[in-house]
């Protein structure tokens, strides 16, 4: 730990959350000001060209020409490295379609404040640090920040019970994972007498195998990460978050922060935890294994269409975690997979929720799996994009999400893990099953009303980007490749 | 000096009975109450760390515990009022407007 | 056994007792009044480990600032419809369980690994700066960034509360 004061170059590593967390206090200010309720869309615009400039921050970073790369920081504390920029990007474009998918939404909730756009972006500064923090005292605290805003989020239509509901129960749960997390903590920190995690793995590797000591720290520690993941064992919160939840933040939290905390589970267990990776893999197997059953079985039965996404939401943490498991056998491959399947999944995740959010209108609720049925006579167009999310959702090429999952098989397949990748396989057509469910609904059943769909710019610039994606990754995913094998190398350079 | 070990079993304790009460308990401030005190057997046990090690990170560490515990107190007690508001009860069984 | 010993051994025996009213109380305000109980003796622990900064602010913060909130809040509510409902699970066996296996296996973990701590023991020698001073040191050259990301939680703590707990929005 160095004994002086920061450099200008510390600053300009933090400078796109500095910029996000202004933008915040700047909505928050000017919300003040806006007199006429029509203008709340103000509030939007100015998120979003907060967001613009950290994004475009971001890859000035990714080109290396305003930092040498990787940059540690803030004594250690901080580290900028590929990995840390991928997932910072990924955040805050996802931020920004689910400000675009918000707007619309809020106004029909009559909940249009502009305290809602202050705190997703305060969310994407802390997820943001999850990424690239590499202390644990940096990581526990930008968690934290993320998920403080995730419950005010969740509970933001406060007349509504089940929001409310929802917001409680997350509450709860969430600060008792964070109870566990610490204690994990707190033991690794007394293992090793540092927080830093580079210091942590020295220590660790130190340590005789079968250590109970290091394995209590590591069983509480990846309890309350697998809580944030939403793994089995401890996925409760999910259904209820979901479904209470406004539509446009079950968006939000079923795809930025769950970026942010693979994040953060993959640079405590490959940078921290890296010299256990034979005990965590044990875990990660059994768990990655229970999250798919619960996962694809439960989303089968589901009628709530916010709910079924959260069962949905699930299976697929399920498959992000084989990746985990290629990884500790060395295979970077494994690393890879996470991210490109992560990124697939943000874009037609978000795409299928820009078309359910449509379903709100006045005076209807519209988040049955029933709200969607006859949308091909209604609007052929929407119909047949949430075809093409449901497909990559299900991972059917030539979509994305055949790319995300086939790199997830390839890479079990590469380090002998030959019975997971077939029982994956055999999830993925389970998951065929389900998403069809909502297609047969489309394009087989009557419209239940004639009420017309709320559309709006935003959403169909929403609907355009994460269809634009979808389709590109799928089709010509080179670039995309090139882009997640680049973030992964900070773990295996040594 | 107190041995570290001690110091440690108390800190456990206190963490099974917040967690022990986490689970038991129906009442959403009880419940509440209860993972303050799995809070405080961690400050208790990054304390002894830190005085052991004779490295004061641990110290900063609860600080930080601390200052996420207030943020945390106030926010959850607002969504309580807020669920109490629309209810008019408190209690966990009665949260049941979702299927679980 | 020394003073200090039996200093601890009381503010321990007192911390559990209370924690145990605190989680078997029927009324709220008995519990919270039994959780600062046991946030003292926890506080008063931290002063014979030698934080005594830490202490102020167990004192001034937790005990003064989130305790008096808790209590607060447990006034506003209806506690009389509270305390006439069911205070356990009905499966409090199997929690209590749950509970105790979990104690059980942490436990044995430290009671086996314990020694595993060899770090520890070597520094009992009393630090050369104050407790206040290292703690400052550290958390303005070695922690700045924890302590910016502190400033924007409470900010959202604060926007939070008032979002959740304000009657009406405009």
């Amino acid at each position: 730990m160095g004994t002086t004061f920061f450099q200008r170059a510390d600053y300009v590593a933090i400078t796109p959350e500095v910029v996000l967390a202004l933008f915040g206090l700047g909505i928050l200010l000017i919300d003040f000001l806006i007199e006429e309720k029509r203008d709340k869309y103000l509030n939007a615009v100015t998120a979003l060209i907060g967001l613009a400039m950290a994004f475009v921050q971001l890859l000035r970073f990714w080109r290396g020409t305003l930092l040498p790369m990787p940059y540690s920081g803030f004594g250690g504390t901080l580290v900028l490295d590929s990995f840390a920029i991928y997932f910072q990007s990924l955040i805050v474009v996802a931020t920004a379609v689910v400000v675009l998918i918000s707007a619309k939404y809020l106004e029909i909730e009559e909940a249009h404040f502009g305290e809602y756009y202050a705190l997703l972006l305060f969310s994407a500064v802390g997820m943001m640090f999850m990424a690239s923090g590499r202390d644990l005292i940096v990581l526990f605290i930008a968690l934290e920040l993320m998920a403080l805003c995730e419950y005010v989020l969740t509970g933001f239509l406060r007349g509504d019970r089940r929001s409310n509901e929802a917001a409680m129960k997350f509450f709860l749960l969430g600060a008792f994972s964070s109870g566990l997390l610490l204690y994990g903590m707190s033991l690794l920190y007394g293992l090793s007498g540092s927080t830093n995690l580079a210091v942590i793995a020295e220590r660790l590797a130190d340590r005789p195998a079968g250590d109970p000591l290091s394995w209590m720290a590591m069983t509480t520690l990846l309890a309350g990460l697998f809580f944030k993941v939403a793994a089995v064992p401890f996925h409760q919160w999910t259904p209820d978050a979901y479904e209470g939840a406004p539509t446009s933040i079950t968006a939000f939290i079923s795809v930025a922060p769950k970026a942010a905390s693979f994040a953060i589970l993959l640079r405590i267990l490959m940078a921290g935890l890296w010299p256990m990776r034979e005990d965590w893999k044990l875990l990660t197997i059994g768990v990655a294994v229970a999250t798919m059953t619960l996962g694809n079985l439960a989303a089968i039965t589901q009628t709530n269409i916010k709910r079924f996404f959260g069962y949905s939401t699930i299976s697929h943490v399920g498959y992000l975690l084989l990746g985990l498991i290629a990884a500790a056998d060395g295979n970077p491959e494994g690393l890879t997979a996470i991210a490109i399947y992560l990124l697939v999944y943000t874009f037609m995740n978000l795409g299928a929720f820009a078309v359910i959010i449509m379903m709100r209108r006045q005076n209807l609720i519209g988040d049955e799996i029933d709200d969607l049925s006859g949308l091909m006579t209604r609007a052929p167009g929407l119909a047949i994009l949430m075809l093409i999310f449901l497909l990559s959702l299900a991972g059917i090429p030539p979509t994305a999400g055949f790319i995300g999952k086939y790199f997830i098989f390839l890479s079990l397949i590469q380090t002998q893990h030959y019975v997971l990748a077939v029982v994956a396989v055999l999830y993925a057509v389970v998951a065929l099953y389900y998403y069809f469910r909502i297609v047969v609904a489309m394009f087989m059943k009557n419209p239940l009303d004639s009420v017309p769909l709320a559309t709006s710019t935003g959403l169909s610039v929403a609907l355009g980007v994460t269809l634009t994606l979808t389709l590109v990754v799928g089709v010509y995913p080179q670039p995309f490749i090139l882009f997640a094998r680049e973030a992964v190398r900070p773990f295996f350079s040594f | 000096m107190v041995p570290v070990s001690h110091v440690l079993a108390l800190s456990v304790i206190l963490f099974g009975l917040g967690a022990a009460g986490f689970i038991v308990r129906r009442n959403i401030i009880t419940i509440f109450m209860c993972i303050e005190l799995m809070l405080n057997a961690v400050n208790l046990a990054f304390i002894a760390f830190s005085r052991y090690l004779g490295d004061p990170d641990g110290q900063i560490f609860v600080f930080f515990v601390i200052v996420v515990a207030a943020a945390e107190a106030a926010m959850g007690l607002a969504i309580i009022i807020a669920v109490q508001r629309n209810r008019q009860t408190l209690s966990i069984d009665d949260l049941d407007s979702m299927k679980l | 056994m020394t003073l200090l010993q039996i200093a601890f051994f009381f503010l321990s025996a007192l911390a559990l007792a209370s924690a145990i009213l605190v989680i078997t109380r029927r009324n709220a305000v008995h519990s919270v009044i039994w959780l600062i109980v046991t946030l003292f003796s926890v506080g008063g622990i931290f002063l014979l480990l030698h934080a005594e900064f830490l202490f102020a602010v167990q004192v001034i913060l937790y005990v003064g600032g989130i305790m008096v909130l808790f209590l607060f809040v447990v006034m506003l509510v209806n506690l009389d419809v509270a305390v006439k409902q069911a205070q356990f699970s009905r499966q409090w066996q199997l929690a209590l369980a749950t509970a105790i296996i979990l104690m059980a296996e942490l436990a044995y973990g430290i009671y086996r690994g314990h020694q595993g701590f060899t770090l520890a023991q070597t520094s009992a020698v009393p630090p050369t700066i104050g407790n206040t001073q290292a703690v400052a040191l550290a958390l303005y050259q070695d922690y700045m960034l924890p302590v910016e990301i502190a400033s924007v939680l409470l900010l959202v703590a604060m926007v939070g509360a008032v979002v959740m707990a304000k009657r009406k929005l405009e």
